[in-house]
Protein backbone atom coordinates (compact mmCIF):
# COMPACT_ATOMS: atom_id res chain seq x y z
CA UNK A 1 0.00 0.00 0.00
CA UNK A 2 1.76 3.59 -0.94
CA UNK A 3 1.15 6.80 -0.32
CA UNK A 4 2.17 9.62 -1.32
CA UNK A 5 3.50 12.68 0.86
CA UNK A 6 3.61 16.49 -0.15
CA UNK A 7 6.56 18.07 0.90
CA UNK A 8 5.90 21.52 1.40
CA UNK A 9 4.89 23.96 -1.08
CA UNK A 10 7.30 23.10 -4.15
CA UNK A 11 8.47 20.74 -2.58
CA UNK A 12 9.60 16.93 -4.01
CA UNK A 13 6.60 14.57 -3.90
CA UNK A 14 8.04 11.60 -2.21
CA UNK A 15 5.87 8.16 -1.68
CA UNK A 16 6.40 5.53 1.20
CA UNK A 17 5.28 2.76 2.45
CA UNK A 18 2.30 3.01 4.81
CA UNK A 19 3.23 1.42 8.13
CA UNK A 20 1.67 -0.63 10.13
CA UNK A 21 2.87 -2.45 13.05
CA UNK A 22 1.00 -5.02 15.06
CA UNK A 23 3.12 -6.80 17.50
CA UNK A 24 0.54 -9.25 17.28
CA UNK A 25 1.35 -10.47 13.61
CA UNK A 26 3.71 -12.92 14.20
CA UNK A 27 5.23 -15.30 11.19
CA UNK A 28 8.17 -16.80 11.20
CA UNK A 29 10.86 -14.91 12.89
CA UNK A 30 13.84 -15.49 10.28
CA UNK A 31 11.37 -14.42 7.27
CA UNK A 32 10.30 -11.27 9.15
CA UNK A 33 14.27 -10.14 9.63
CA UNK A 34 14.57 -10.97 6.04
CA UNK A 35 11.47 -8.31 5.03
CA UNK A 36 12.74 -6.00 7.30
CA UNK A 37 16.77 -6.21 6.03
CA UNK A 38 15.27 -5.65 2.32
CA UNK A 39 13.22 -2.47 3.79
CA UNK A 40 16.50 -0.89 5.00
CA UNK A 41 18.54 -1.62 2.04
CA UNK A 42 19.41 2.22 1.63
CA UNK A 43 21.17 1.97 5.33
CA UNK A 44 23.20 -0.75 3.96
CA UNK A 45 24.13 1.38 1.28
CA UNK A 46 24.50 4.42 3.30
CA UNK A 47 26.74 2.13 5.82
CA UNK A 48 29.09 1.17 3.27
CA UNK A 49 29.58 4.80 1.45
CA UNK A 50 30.35 6.20 5.53
CA UNK A 51 32.66 3.26 5.73
CA UNK A 52 34.98 3.62 2.63
CA UNK A 53 34.47 7.73 3.04
CA UNK A 54 35.43 7.94 6.27
CA UNK A 55 38.43 5.30 5.53
CA UNK A 56 39.31 7.50 2.65
CA UNK A 57 39.25 10.70 4.44
CA UNK A 58 41.50 10.04 6.92
CA UNK A 59 44.43 8.79 4.80
CA UNK A 60 45.97 11.37 2.50
CA UNK A 61 45.87 9.17 -0.63
CA UNK A 62 42.47 8.51 -0.30
CA UNK A 63 40.96 5.56 -2.78
CA UNK A 64 44.17 4.27 -4.11
CA UNK A 65 45.49 3.79 -0.15
CA UNK A 66 42.32 0.95 -0.72
CA UNK A 67 44.04 -0.55 -3.27
CA UNK A 68 47.59 0.15 -2.61
CA UNK A 69 47.45 -1.27 1.10
CA UNK A 70 46.08 -5.31 0.08
CA UNK A 71 48.83 -4.72 -3.01
CA UNK A 72 51.34 -4.11 0.09
CA UNK A 73 50.22 -6.56 1.63
CA UNK A 74 49.80 -9.08 -0.29
CA UNK A 75 53.15 -8.18 -2.17
CA UNK A 76 55.16 -8.64 0.71
CA UNK A 77 53.19 -11.83 1.84
CA UNK A 78 53.62 -13.42 -1.80
CA UNK A 79 57.73 -12.40 -1.62
CA UNK A 80 58.25 -13.86 1.73
CA UNK A 81 56.85 -16.94 1.06
CA UNK A 82 57.82 -17.44 -2.71
CA UNK A 83 61.36 -17.99 -1.18
CA UNK A 84 60.31 -20.84 0.92
CA UNK A 85 57.76 -22.42 -1.88
CA UNK A 86 59.99 -21.29 -5.06
CA UNK A 87 60.88 -25.14 -6.02
CA UNK A 88 57.53 -26.55 -5.32
CA UNK A 89 55.02 -23.65 -7.28
CA UNK A 90 55.09 -22.00 -10.12
CA UNK A 91 54.86 -18.40 -10.51
CA UNK A 92 54.49 -18.50 -6.52
CA UNK A 93 53.13 -14.43 -6.42
CA UNK A 94 50.36 -15.31 -8.80
CA UNK A 95 49.20 -18.24 -6.86
CA UNK A 96 49.26 -17.01 -3.01
CA UNK A 97 47.83 -13.64 -4.39
CA UNK A 98 45.03 -15.64 -6.02
CA UNK A 99 44.07 -17.75 -2.87
CA UNK A 100 44.75 -14.98 -0.87
CA UNK A 101 41.93 -12.73 -2.51
CA UNK A 102 38.96 -14.48 -0.75
CA UNK A 103 40.69 -15.07 2.63
CA UNK A 104 41.10 -11.39 2.43
CA UNK A 105 37.87 -10.67 2.06
CA UNK A 106 36.80 -13.36 4.23
CA UNK A 107 38.63 -12.18 7.38
CA UNK A 108 37.88 -8.35 6.89
CA UNK A 109 34.05 -8.84 6.36
CA UNK A 110 33.78 -10.94 9.28
CA UNK A 111 36.33 -9.04 11.12
CA UNK A 112 34.45 -5.64 10.56
CA UNK A 113 30.90 -7.40 11.18
CA UNK A 114 32.29 -8.00 14.86
CA UNK A 115 33.49 -4.77 15.34
CA UNK A 116 30.25 -3.12 14.43
CA UNK A 117 28.31 -4.94 17.30
CA UNK A 118 28.73 -1.87 19.55
CA UNK A 119 27.44 0.46 17.23
CA UNK A 120 24.64 -1.38 15.83
CA UNK A 121 23.89 -1.94 19.73
CA UNK A 122 23.68 1.52 20.59
CA UNK A 123 21.43 2.43 17.35
CA UNK A 124 18.94 0.04 18.14
CA UNK A 125 18.43 0.83 21.17
CA UNK A 126 17.07 4.11 19.97
CA UNK A 127 15.15 3.46 16.95
CA UNK A 128 14.01 0.45 15.17
CA UNK A 129 16.61 -0.39 12.64
CA UNK A 130 17.39 -4.15 11.66
CA UNK A 131 21.02 -5.44 13.22
CA UNK A 132 21.32 -7.65 9.79
CA UNK A 133 21.97 -3.49 7.97
CA UNK A 134 24.93 -3.44 9.72
CA UNK A 135 26.20 -6.78 9.19
CA UNK A 136 25.43 -6.91 5.11
CA UNK A 137 27.50 -3.27 4.98
CA UNK A 138 30.43 -5.03 6.30
CA UNK A 139 30.22 -7.89 3.78
CA UNK A 140 29.50 -5.49 0.98
CA UNK A 141 32.05 -3.05 2.30
CA UNK A 142 34.66 -6.19 2.27
CA UNK A 143 33.06 -7.06 -1.77
CA UNK A 144 33.96 -3.44 -3.19
CA UNK A 145 37.54 -4.24 -1.40
CA UNK A 146 37.45 -7.13 -3.00
CA UNK A 147 36.84 -5.84 -6.63
CA UNK A 148 39.56 -2.99 -5.97
CA UNK A 149 41.85 -5.38 -4.95
CA UNK A 150 41.45 -7.23 -8.50
CA UNK A 151 43.04 -4.43 -9.81
CA UNK A 152 46.48 -5.41 -8.41
CA UNK A 153 46.09 -8.75 -8.75
CA UNK A 154 45.55 -8.69 -12.63
CA UNK A 155 48.39 -6.07 -12.85
CA UNK A 156 50.76 -8.31 -11.34
CA UNK A 157 49.82 -11.36 -13.26
CA UNK A 158 49.86 -9.58 -16.54
CA UNK A 159 53.76 -7.77 -15.82
CA UNK A 160 54.98 -11.28 -14.52
CA UNK A 161 53.92 -13.00 -17.99
CA UNK A 162 51.06 -14.68 -16.93
CA UNK A 163 48.63 -15.93 -19.19
CA UNK A 164 45.07 -14.23 -19.50
CA UNK A 165 42.64 -17.23 -18.75
CA UNK A 166 39.12 -17.28 -20.08
CA UNK A 167 37.94 -18.88 -16.78
CA UNK A 168 38.87 -15.41 -15.10
CA UNK A 169 35.19 -15.06 -16.37
CA UNK A 170 34.13 -17.72 -13.33
CA UNK A 171 35.43 -15.11 -10.81
CA UNK A 172 31.60 -13.51 -10.31
CA UNK A 173 30.27 -16.53 -9.60
CA UNK A 174 33.26 -17.50 -7.05
CA UNK A 175 32.13 -14.27 -5.30
CA UNK A 176 28.60 -14.80 -5.01
CA UNK A 177 29.30 -18.31 -3.72
CA UNK A 178 32.08 -16.59 -1.50
CA UNK A 179 29.42 -14.17 0.14
CA UNK A 180 27.02 -16.35 1.29
CA UNK A 181 29.51 -18.58 2.79
CA UNK A 182 31.41 -15.19 4.44
CA UNK A 183 27.74 -13.56 5.84
CA UNK A 184 26.54 -16.70 7.64
CA UNK A 185 29.77 -16.57 9.36
CA UNK A 186 29.70 -12.82 9.77
CA UNK A 187 26.20 -13.28 11.37
CA UNK A 188 26.80 -15.76 13.93
CA UNK A 189 30.08 -13.94 14.89
CA UNK A 190 28.23 -10.57 14.99
CA UNK A 191 25.52 -12.31 17.16
CA UNK A 192 27.36 -14.10 19.89
CA UNK A 193 29.60 -10.84 19.85
CA UNK A 194 26.53 -8.59 20.72
CA UNK A 195 25.78 -10.67 23.80
CA UNK A 196 29.53 -11.68 24.63
CA UNK A 197 32.34 -9.50 24.99
CA UNK A 198 34.91 -12.19 24.49
CA UNK A 199 33.85 -13.49 21.26
CA UNK A 200 35.58 -10.60 18.89
CA UNK A 201 39.15 -10.83 20.46
CA UNK A 202 38.85 -14.79 20.44
CA UNK A 203 37.42 -14.82 16.86
CA UNK A 204 40.27 -12.40 15.41
CA UNK A 205 43.23 -14.84 17.40
CA UNK A 206 40.83 -18.06 15.84
CA UNK A 207 41.55 -16.46 12.03
CA UNK A 208 45.53 -17.19 12.93
CA UNK A 209 45.54 -20.41 12.75
CA UNK A 210 42.62 -20.60 10.68
CA UNK A 211 44.82 -19.29 8.02
CA UNK A 212 47.27 -22.02 8.80
CA UNK A 213 45.23 -25.22 8.24
CA UNK A 214 43.77 -23.83 4.85
CA UNK A 215 45.72 -24.37 1.44
CA UNK A 216 46.50 -20.43 0.77
CA UNK A 217 50.20 -20.11 1.17
CA UNK A 218 50.76 -23.77 0.01
CA UNK A 219 49.30 -26.57 -2.11
CA UNK A 220 47.22 -29.18 0.05
CA UNK A 221 49.47 -31.97 -1.87
CA UNK A 222 52.88 -30.72 -0.07
CA UNK A 223 51.23 -31.76 3.31
CA UNK A 224 51.88 -34.89 5.26
CA UNK A 225 49.00 -37.48 4.55
CA UNK A 226 48.23 -37.12 8.62
CA UNK A 227 47.43 -33.56 8.15
CA UNK A 228 45.45 -34.20 4.89
CA UNK A 229 42.33 -34.53 7.26
CA UNK A 230 42.22 -31.02 8.58
CA UNK A 231 42.56 -29.75 5.10
CA UNK A 232 39.61 -32.17 4.12
CA UNK A 233 36.78 -30.80 6.39
CA UNK A 234 37.97 -27.31 6.10
CA UNK A 235 35.53 -25.65 3.65
CA UNK A 236 37.35 -22.21 3.15
CA UNK A 237 39.89 -25.09 1.36
CA UNK A 238 36.92 -25.43 -1.09
CA UNK A 239 36.41 -21.89 -0.97
CA UNK A 240 39.88 -20.97 -1.93
CA UNK A 241 40.10 -23.56 -4.40
CA UNK A 242 36.96 -22.17 -5.94
CA UNK A 243 38.76 -18.68 -6.57
CA UNK A 244 42.30 -20.65 -7.12
CA UNK A 245 41.27 -22.37 -9.86
CA UNK A 246 39.72 -20.33 -12.31
CA UNK A 247 42.76 -17.24 -11.62
CA UNK A 248 45.97 -19.20 -11.23
CA UNK A 249 45.86 -22.57 -12.79
CA UNK A 250 43.24 -21.35 -15.36
CA UNK A 251 40.45 -24.26 -15.52
CA UNK A 252 37.38 -24.44 -14.06
CA UNK A 253 36.98 -25.74 -10.31
CA UNK A 254 36.39 -29.42 -10.66
CA UNK A 255 32.80 -31.02 -9.53
CA UNK A 256 33.47 -32.16 -5.71
CA UNK A 257 35.20 -28.71 -5.35
CA UNK A 258 32.20 -27.08 -6.65
CA UNK A 259 29.92 -29.03 -4.32
CA UNK A 260 31.63 -28.56 -1.39
CA UNK A 261 31.85 -24.54 -1.50
CA UNK A 262 28.01 -24.32 -2.63
CA UNK A 263 26.95 -26.63 0.30
CA UNK A 264 29.16 -24.74 3.15
CA UNK A 265 27.87 -21.69 1.55
CA UNK A 266 24.36 -22.57 1.79
CA UNK A 267 24.66 -24.24 5.38
CA UNK A 268 26.60 -21.07 6.12
CA UNK A 269 23.77 -18.74 5.43
CA UNK A 270 21.41 -20.65 6.72
CA UNK A 271 22.83 -21.59 10.22
CA UNK A 272 23.97 -18.27 10.65
CA UNK A 273 20.40 -16.25 9.54
CA UNK A 274 18.59 -18.79 11.32
CA UNK A 275 21.06 -18.20 14.50
CA UNK A 276 20.49 -14.37 14.14
CA UNK A 277 17.29 -14.28 14.02
CA UNK A 278 16.11 -16.25 16.89
CA UNK A 279 18.60 -14.63 19.07
CA UNK A 280 19.31 -11.57 18.11
CA UNK A 281 16.43 -9.46 20.22
CA UNK A 282 17.27 -11.24 23.13
CA UNK A 283 20.95 -10.59 23.14
CA UNK A 284 20.25 -7.11 21.78
CA UNK A 285 17.47 -6.29 25.17
CA UNK A 286 20.55 -7.37 27.77
CA UNK A 287 22.88 -4.77 26.59
CA UNK B 1 -6.33 10.60 2.21
CA UNK B 2 -6.97 12.45 5.73
CA UNK B 3 -7.16 10.12 8.77
CA UNK B 4 -9.97 9.79 10.22
CA UNK B 5 -10.78 11.84 13.01
CA UNK B 6 -11.07 9.42 16.08
CA UNK B 7 -8.44 6.57 14.10
CA UNK B 8 -6.21 5.59 16.89
CA UNK B 9 -2.59 6.35 16.03
CA UNK B 10 -1.17 3.82 18.47
CA UNK B 11 -3.04 1.22 20.65
CA UNK B 12 -1.82 -1.18 23.60
CA UNK B 13 -3.46 -3.96 24.90
CA UNK B 14 -2.68 -5.31 28.26
CA UNK B 15 0.99 -4.55 27.45
CA UNK B 16 3.63 -5.82 29.36
CA UNK B 17 7.25 -5.46 29.77
CA UNK B 18 9.74 -7.22 31.33
CA UNK B 19 13.38 -7.45 31.40
CA UNK B 20 15.27 -10.61 32.60
CA UNK B 21 18.11 -9.67 34.98
CA UNK B 22 21.02 -11.81 35.48
CA UNK B 23 21.67 -12.80 38.92
CA UNK B 24 25.12 -12.65 38.17
CA UNK B 25 26.76 -11.05 35.29
CA UNK B 26 28.06 -13.20 32.72
CA UNK B 27 29.62 -11.55 30.10
CA UNK B 28 31.87 -13.72 28.67
CA UNK B 29 31.00 -16.79 25.94
CA UNK B 30 33.23 -18.80 28.18
CA UNK B 31 31.53 -18.63 31.30
CA UNK B 32 28.28 -18.84 30.00
CA UNK B 33 29.40 -21.97 28.86
CA UNK B 34 30.65 -23.79 31.87
CA UNK B 35 27.30 -21.94 33.76
CA UNK B 36 24.86 -23.84 31.12
CA UNK B 37 26.64 -27.51 31.62
CA UNK B 38 26.69 -27.07 35.47
CA UNK B 39 23.11 -25.66 35.09
CA UNK B 40 23.56 -22.25 36.90
CA UNK B 41 21.89 -19.16 34.93
CA UNK B 42 19.17 -17.91 36.81
CA UNK B 43 17.47 -14.68 36.27
CA UNK B 44 15.27 -12.60 37.84
CA UNK B 45 12.40 -10.34 36.17
CA UNK B 46 12.05 -6.78 36.42
CA UNK B 47 8.60 -5.15 35.50
CA UNK B 48 9.25 -2.25 33.22
CA UNK B 49 5.41 -1.87 32.25
CA UNK B 50 2.25 -3.72 33.47
CA UNK B 51 -0.69 -4.55 31.67
CA UNK B 52 -1.48 -1.24 29.88
CA UNK B 53 -4.31 -0.08 28.24
CA UNK B 54 -3.76 3.24 25.96
CA UNK B 55 -5.53 4.46 23.34
CA UNK B 56 -3.29 7.73 21.21
CA UNK B 57 -5.66 8.92 18.59
CA UNK B 58 -4.21 10.48 14.83
CA UNK B 59 -2.75 14.17 15.75
CA UNK B 60 -2.97 14.07 19.70
CA UNK B 61 -0.18 15.79 21.42
CA UNK B 62 0.30 13.69 24.56
CA UNK B 63 3.07 14.25 27.04
CA UNK B 64 4.03 11.33 29.53
CA UNK B 65 5.29 12.49 32.67
CA UNK B 66 6.44 10.20 36.06
CA UNK B 67 9.74 9.78 38.14
CA UNK B 68 12.85 7.84 37.05
CA UNK B 69 12.19 4.13 36.05
CA UNK B 70 8.81 4.79 35.84
CA UNK B 71 8.43 2.71 32.44
CA UNK B 72 8.42 6.25 30.32
CA UNK B 73 11.70 4.97 28.26
CA UNK B 74 10.11 1.33 27.86
CA UNK B 75 7.07 2.77 26.84
CA UNK B 76 8.47 4.69 23.67
CA UNK B 77 10.96 1.63 22.95
CA UNK B 78 7.99 -0.27 22.48
CA UNK B 79 5.54 2.50 20.33
CA UNK B 80 9.21 2.79 18.23
CA UNK B 81 9.43 -1.01 17.90
CA UNK B 82 13.08 -0.62 19.68
CA UNK B 83 11.76 -3.42 22.32
CA UNK B 84 9.06 -6.36 21.55
CA UNK B 85 6.40 -6.57 24.18
CA UNK B 86 7.01 -9.54 26.62
CA UNK B 87 2.74 -9.73 26.66
CA UNK B 88 -0.14 -8.09 25.21
CA UNK B 89 -0.54 -6.49 21.84
CA UNK B 90 1.14 -2.82 20.37
CA UNK B 91 -0.24 -1.61 16.88
CA UNK B 92 1.06 1.30 15.42
CA UNK B 93 -0.73 3.53 12.47
CA UNK B 94 2.16 5.28 10.54
CA UNK B 95 5.82 5.74 10.09
CA UNK B 96 7.20 6.76 13.78
CA UNK B 97 10.40 8.89 13.50
CA UNK B 98 11.99 8.77 16.79
CA UNK B 99 13.91 12.52 17.72
CA UNK B 100 17.30 11.11 17.16
CA UNK B 101 19.40 11.36 20.17
CA UNK B 102 22.31 13.83 19.21
CA UNK B 103 25.28 12.37 17.70
CA UNK B 104 23.51 9.23 17.43
CA UNK B 105 24.81 7.58 13.89
CA UNK B 106 26.22 11.04 13.29
CA UNK B 107 30.30 11.00 11.88
CA UNK B 108 32.12 13.65 12.72
CA UNK B 109 34.50 13.34 9.67
CA UNK B 110 31.51 13.09 7.68
CA UNK B 111 29.81 16.54 6.23
CA UNK B 112 27.02 17.86 7.50
CA UNK B 113 24.86 16.74 4.06
CA UNK B 114 26.13 13.32 4.35
CA UNK B 115 25.25 13.17 7.92
CA UNK B 116 21.68 14.35 6.75
CA UNK B 117 21.74 11.38 4.02
CA UNK B 118 22.96 8.74 6.62
CA UNK B 119 20.19 10.14 9.09
CA UNK B 120 17.62 9.28 6.75
CA UNK B 121 18.84 6.01 5.77
CA UNK B 122 18.30 4.90 9.66
CA UNK B 123 14.75 6.64 9.40
CA UNK B 124 14.21 3.94 6.42
CA UNK B 125 14.44 6.82 3.55
CA UNK B 126 16.68 6.81 0.63
CA UNK B 127 19.40 8.64 -0.76
CA UNK B 128 17.46 10.22 -3.68
CA UNK B 129 14.61 11.11 -1.05
CA UNK B 130 16.69 13.24 0.84
CA UNK B 131 18.39 14.67 -1.23
CA UNK B 132 15.13 15.84 -2.40
CA UNK B 133 14.76 17.61 0.99
CA UNK B 134 18.18 18.64 1.63
CA UNK B 135 17.77 22.73 1.20
CA UNK B 136 14.79 22.40 3.59
CA UNK B 137 16.28 20.64 5.66
CA UNK B 138 19.46 22.78 5.89
CA UNK B 139 16.93 26.03 5.55
CA UNK B 140 15.37 24.73 8.88
CA UNK B 141 18.25 24.03 10.96
CA UNK B 142 20.17 27.35 9.34
CA UNK B 143 22.95 25.76 8.41
CA UNK B 144 23.03 26.41 4.94
CA UNK B 145 26.63 27.67 4.60
CA UNK B 146 27.89 24.40 7.11
CA UNK B 147 26.56 21.95 4.85
CA UNK B 148 29.73 21.24 3.48
CA UNK B 149 31.78 21.51 6.51
CA UNK B 150 32.64 17.97 8.47
CA UNK B 151 30.25 18.00 11.87
CA UNK B 152 33.31 17.62 14.15
CA UNK B 153 33.39 21.62 13.69
CA UNK B 154 29.69 21.91 14.49
CA UNK B 155 28.75 23.22 18.12
CA UNK B 156 26.29 21.05 20.09
CA UNK B 157 23.16 23.54 19.17
CA UNK B 158 24.08 23.15 15.59
CA UNK B 159 24.32 18.90 15.36
CA UNK B 160 21.01 18.70 17.55
CA UNK B 161 19.19 21.11 15.15
CA UNK B 162 20.28 19.18 12.20
CA UNK B 163 19.44 16.11 13.95
CA UNK B 164 15.47 17.88 14.57
CA UNK B 165 15.27 19.21 11.16
CA UNK B 166 15.76 16.27 9.90
CA UNK B 167 13.54 14.29 11.61
CA UNK B 168 10.50 16.37 11.66
CA UNK B 169 11.27 16.88 7.62
CA UNK B 170 10.52 13.57 6.63
CA UNK B 171 6.64 13.91 8.15
CA UNK B 172 6.75 10.72 10.23
CA UNK B 173 2.94 10.20 11.29
CA UNK B 174 3.93 10.08 14.46
CA UNK B 175 6.95 12.10 16.09
CA UNK B 176 8.93 10.49 19.42
CA UNK B 177 10.38 13.32 21.45
CA UNK B 178 12.51 12.54 24.28
CA UNK B 179 13.41 15.64 26.51
CA UNK B 180 15.50 16.62 23.62
CA UNK B 181 13.73 20.21 22.93
CA UNK B 182 15.95 22.03 25.32
CA UNK B 183 17.95 22.54 22.50
CA UNK B 184 19.12 25.76 20.86
CA UNK B 185 18.57 28.94 21.65
CA UNK B 186 15.31 30.57 22.76
CA UNK B 187 14.54 31.56 18.65
CA UNK B 188 15.18 27.92 17.68
CA UNK B 189 13.23 26.25 20.19
CA UNK B 190 10.01 28.40 19.12
CA UNK B 191 10.42 27.35 15.80
CA UNK B 192 10.62 23.95 17.09
CA UNK B 193 7.17 24.68 18.58
CA UNK B 194 6.05 25.97 14.96
CA UNK B 195 7.10 22.84 13.35
CA UNK B 196 4.95 20.53 15.45
CA UNK B 197 1.95 22.67 15.54
CA UNK B 198 2.22 21.97 11.85
CA UNK B 199 3.17 18.51 12.02
CA UNK B 200 -0.12 18.29 14.57
CA UNK B 201 -2.52 20.55 11.70
CA UNK B 202 -1.76 17.76 9.27
CA UNK B 203 -2.89 14.76 11.48
CA UNK B 204 0.13 13.66 12.90
CA UNK B 205 0.74 12.66 16.22
CA UNK B 206 3.65 13.98 18.74
CA UNK B 207 4.47 12.23 21.86
CA UNK B 208 6.61 13.90 24.58
CA UNK B 209 8.89 12.40 27.52
CA UNK B 210 10.22 14.90 29.65
CA UNK B 211 10.74 15.69 33.43
CA UNK B 212 10.15 19.45 32.60
CA UNK B 213 6.19 20.54 33.41
CA UNK B 214 6.16 23.68 31.79
CA UNK B 215 7.09 21.66 28.28
CA UNK B 216 4.28 19.25 28.72
CA UNK B 217 1.87 22.19 29.67
CA UNK B 218 3.03 24.19 26.57
CA UNK B 219 3.60 21.40 23.89
CA UNK B 220 0.64 18.67 24.72
CA UNK B 221 -2.75 18.90 25.38
CA UNK B 222 -3.12 15.33 27.07
CA UNK B 223 -0.65 13.88 29.86
CA UNK B 224 -0.34 10.66 30.93
CA UNK B 225 1.44 9.60 34.24
CA UNK B 226 3.57 7.05 34.57
CA UNK B 227 4.68 5.06 37.67
CA UNK B 228 5.79 1.89 38.50
CA UNK B 229 5.05 0.04 34.73
CA UNK B 230 1.14 1.76 34.82
CA UNK B 231 -0.49 4.92 33.43
CA UNK B 232 -1.64 6.41 36.90
CA UNK B 233 -3.50 9.40 35.52
CA UNK B 234 -4.31 9.90 32.03
CA UNK B 235 -6.36 13.47 31.15
CA UNK B 236 -6.08 16.97 30.26
CA UNK B 237 -2.16 18.02 30.36
CA UNK B 238 -2.80 20.91 32.57
CA UNK B 239 -4.82 18.66 35.49
CA UNK B 240 -2.27 15.85 34.86
CA UNK B 241 0.46 18.54 35.61
CA UNK B 242 -0.98 20.21 38.09
CA UNK B 243 -1.88 16.84 40.33
CA UNK B 244 1.36 15.17 39.36
CA UNK B 245 3.07 19.21 40.67
CA UNK B 246 1.53 18.61 43.89
CA UNK B 247 2.49 15.27 44.29
CA UNK B 248 6.05 15.66 44.05
CA UNK B 249 6.33 18.81 45.79
CA UNK B 250 4.53 16.79 48.64
CA UNK B 251 7.34 14.21 48.81
CA UNK B 252 5.25 11.12 48.94
CA UNK B 253 6.58 7.99 48.84
CA UNK B 254 4.02 6.22 46.94
CA UNK B 255 2.35 7.22 43.49
CA UNK B 256 -1.24 7.58 43.45
CA UNK B 257 -3.14 3.86 42.27
CA UNK B 258 -4.73 3.90 38.71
Amino acid sequence: MFRSITAGPGGPRISATTVRYDSADTGFRFVEEARSLWAYRHLVRELVVRDLKVRYKRSILGVAWTMLSPLLQMVSLAFAFSFLMRQQIHNYPVFYLAGSLFWTFFSQATGHAANLTVEALEIAKRIHVPHSAFVASAVTGAAFNLALSLVPFFLIAVISGYPIHATWLFLPVAVAIGACFTAGVALLIFTLASRFGDVRETYLVLLGPWFFVTPIAYTKEILPAKFQIIVRYNPMTYLVELFRAPLYDGWLPGRNTFLFAVLSAALSLAIGWYFYSSRIDDYAARS
Amino acid sequence: MPPAADAPAILLEKLSVRYDVPREMVNTLKEYAIRKLVRRIENDQLVALRDVDLTIRKGERVGVIGPNGAGKSTLFKVIARVRRPSSGRVVVEGRVAPLLEMGLGMQGELTGRENVILQGALLGFARAEMLGRMGQIAAFAELEEFLDAPIRTYSTGMSARLAFAVATDVEPDILLVDEALAVGDERFRARCHERMDHLRDRGRTFLLVSHSLAEVRGSCQRALWVAEGRVVRDGPAEEICDAYHEWAASGAAAAPQA
